[in-house]
């Protein structure tokens, strides 16, 4: 299987996701220069962390112009899966391609630790190796992660199973505490209504190897390549 | 030649963390009857040309399309300048 990392200036993980892609899974990637309007014959199209455009004006409000989102977003609506995790996730939602958006944490802080994360749906090709109400450890990176999203359109995504992950405590609680950056009903990932886009603020590729303190990133690697394979 | 004055911000209903902090803040400066701060964006932006009515919907497109996040924010604008 082929993943294309998307890589604007400003991105950082893209690294990241290559070593785990290619060394640990030992799968195929490419790195794709945002300014191409090519994917190169990606079976999934990952937008990594980082602070492409530097974040300016909103983040990932520059990034969704870039001739590659032109790509990216025709390619999801084949049905191509796209993974954005963090500053991806941003972009994701200034290009439409999500519902919602994300804002300043309400702690006014950057936050940099782990996190645990509670699966509210395994009903995507990104998380069908998990399973409902599973407790997950991922790191997360971020200073503009707190999910917002207006009450009707919240509604839709709660009827449509479109929340697909939660931050939550060690045993799988919703507590204060537990939500790291103020996001509205704990949101730490949703997915598109077609379920093939998929968003969230964690880093599943700074977690799938556990002498980095947590493999549990894997498993969503491990249900994108079942996808593939079932496809 | 037309100068567009811009103001972005947050929706109403929307938590605005760093206007909550700059209330606490002038609140601990002794300052009193504070009851709402709300930070947002102001861009002011040059325009070529004489037509009001075409800079004017340059203005609202470019807010529409790249300057305004309608999720979370609202946006409203001023035009000076001399032009038909």
């Amino acid at each position: 299987m082929k993943f294309g990392i998307v890589v604007f200036p400003g991105s950082w993980s893209q690294q990241d996701f290559h070593h785990v892609i290619v060394d640990v899974l030992k799968e195929e990637a490419c790195y794709l220069w945002h300014k191409e309007a090519d994917l190169q014959g990606s079976d999934c199209v990952i937008l990594p962390g980082g602070f492409a455009h530097g974040d300016y004006l909103r983040t990932g409000a520059i990034a969704r112009f870039s001739p590659v989102m032109r790509e990216v977003a025709r390619f999801a609506d084949k049905g191509g899966l796209v993974l954005g995790s963090c500053n991806g996730f941003q972009i994701l939602t200034e290009a439409g391609l999500l519902p919602g958006a994300l804002l300043r944490n309400d702690c006014l802080h950057y936050r940099c630790k782990w996190v645990h994360l509670r699966v509210e749906s395994q009903r995507t090709p990104f998380t069908s190796a998990m399973h409902r109400w599973q407790v997950v450890r991922m790191p997360i990176s971020h200073g503009e992660g707190r999910f917002y999203i207006d009450q009707a359109a919240w509604r839709r995504l709660v009827d449509n199973d479109q929340i697909v992950f939660r931050y939550c405590n060690g045993s799988g609680e919703l507590t204060r505490e537990a939500n790291p950056n103020g996001s509205l009903d704990h949101v730490a990932g949703v997915c598109n209504d077609r379920r093939n886009v998929l968003g969230l603020m964690p880093h599943p590729e700074r977690a799938a190897e556990a002498i980095l303190g947590s493999d549990d990133g894997r498993l969503m690697f491990a249900s994108i390549l079942d996808a593939f394979a079932r496809a | 030649m037309f100068t567009a004055k811009i103001y972005v911000t947050l929706k109403p209903g929307v938590l605005d963390a760093q206007g909550d902090t700059v209330k606490s803040a002038l609140e601990t400066l002794g300052f009193k009857g504070v009851e709402d701060v709300r930070i947002g964006k102001f861009l002011v932006i040059r325009l070529d040309g004489d037509a009001k009515e075409q800079a004017k919907a340059q203005v609202e497109e470019m807010c529409r399309r790249l300057l305004a996040n309608p999720v979370i924010e609202d946006y409203s604008y001023e035009l000076e300048g001399a032009g038909g």
